[in-house]
């Protein structure tokens, strides 16, 4: 969706602020908001697609105010209640409902460190042939879905250079949406700054995008 | 219409879910969740303490300064980061497909994540906020140099700055030019010289 995360050349987002020394959390509700949206993945109701979805679909004026954290909370909350751990009426009353039964979480302690360290490869074995090598020329799709997509809207319809092949990975646009991973060849194309931004980009700089072949036609 | 429609997101929006206070939001929903049995309170501790304790960017100082120690790890680590950083024993959740990409006299590498914030965890922990913020992942793109001069960095109009734009699951991890004055330093006083910043690619490392 054309929304406001997708903020890749916009004008006017605020200044850079690096702040010496920063600590990991600025407030102990950090941590748990990050523990918490890793602890409920592990019921494995929806994907990290469909969770980035779900942020994204945050009214743009809330997005652009809500810190990182608040906006993991806004996701976690959507996709609990979409999904049936939780309801409404519960996340907003912070009351469990006394006739829901109470259920055993799916991720212990003991299982924090491996769960982490293992992670979650979005690679897949697939049949499906790269269309595109090294060196070939393309041009990405001009789309504008109203649902998740990993293309961002600066490089639409821009020429590329393939610049590597990273075999099958689970193809966001249909993952977000439960309508299967459709696994895909998942390309580095390089772009040149001017064919992104026009002739007061550097004549020699780059930006190089991780895209699937959905995205690309040749050029 | 299905569930997952984002259509009918529009019921979602009835009631804000943004909490005007969001430590108490955060300490109401860890308690439902656990009084529903959702997540393990010892679980949600082992989480912040791992994010605390085990991943940060002195897990990326290592990689680089094994890399400009050891010519074979570094061709390796350019071949197959993955597999490379895991032979340090980093490894995991947002790191499961990780591309290193050199510094040299003619290309400065920056990494950013335009679409939301993805970021090398397993090797640089989790993100600063400037990195999460609005403007650094708008301006990277359409103008990296301006942005790498607010960090302090003039890179040379000869040399070419690449940006890498994180919009797929893989990872980026800059590898830093080895600064000179450095040949009798050791690889643990290598990792010392190498910042956070330097492997983002927003910094250069210095000397000392």
């Amino acid at each position: 969706m054309n929304g406001v995360h997708d903020m890749g050349g916009m004008h006017g987002l605020g200044p850079l602020a690096p702040e010496p020394n920063e600590p990991v959390w600025h407030a102990p509700w950090e941590a748990r908001a990050y523990a918490l949206s890793s602890a409920i993945g592990a019921w494995r109701l929806w994907t990290g697609d469909a969770g980035r979805q779900q942020i994204e679909h945050m009214p743009a004026a809330e997005y652009l105010r809500a810190s990182y954290y608040e906006k993991w909370i806004y996701g976690l909350v959507g996709n609990a209640v979409r999904h049936g751990l939780i309801t409404r009426e519960e996340a907003e009353t912070g009351h469990a409902d006394p006739a829901a039964p109470k259920r055993a979480p799916p991720l212990t302690a003991e299982q924090v460190p491996g769960v982490m360290a293992r992670g979650a490869p979005k690679t897949r074995s697939v049949e499906r042939q790269s269309i595109f090598q090294v060196g070939d020329a393309i041009r990405t799709r001009n789309i504008h879905p109203m649902t998740h997509t990993r293309l961002p809207r600066y490089a639409r319809d821009k020429p590329g250079i393939i610049a590597a092949l990273h075999g099958a990975h689970v193809f966001p646009d249909t993952n977000a949406l439960f309508q299967g991973e459709n696994a895909q060849p998942l390309y580095t194309v390089r772009f040149r700054a001017r064919d992104l931004w026009g002739e007061a980009a550097s004549p020699r700089d780059t930006v190089c995008i991780d895209l699937w072949e959905d995205y690309l036609a040749p050029a | 219409m299905s569930s997952h429609d984002p259509r009918s997101r529009h019921h979602d929006h009835d009631h804000s879910v943004v909490p005007s206070d969001p430590a108490l939001r955060v300490k109401a929903l860890e308690s439902l969740l656990v009084e529903k049995g959702l997540v393990d309170p010892a679980a949600l501790d082992a989480i912040v303490e791992y994010y605390e304790h085990k991943v940060g960017p002195r897990n990326g100082a290592r990689v680089v300064a094994r890399a400009w120690t050891d010519p074979a790890y570094k061709a390796r680590l350019l071949a197959d980061a993955t597999a490379a950083i895991a032979e340090l024993g980093y490894s995991g959740r947002q790191g499961e497909h990780m591309i290193v990409v050199e510094n040299t006299p003619t290309v400065h590498n920056v990494i950013v994540c335009t679409l939301c914030s993805c970021y090398p965890w397993p090797v640089l922990g989790l993100p600063p906020v400037w990195y999460k913020s609005a403007a650094y992942r708008s301006r990277s793109v359409i103008e990296p140099r301006a942005v790498l001069r607010e960090f302090g960095l003039e890179v040379p109009d000869a040399i070419e700055v690449r940006v890498w734009d994180s919009t797929a699951e893989l990872r980026y991890l800059v590898l830093p030019e080895r600064p000179a004055g450095t040949e009798l330093l050791t690889e643990d006083q290598l990792a010392t010289l190498v910042t956070r910043d330097s492997m983002i690619g927003v910094a250069r490392v210095a000397a000392s």
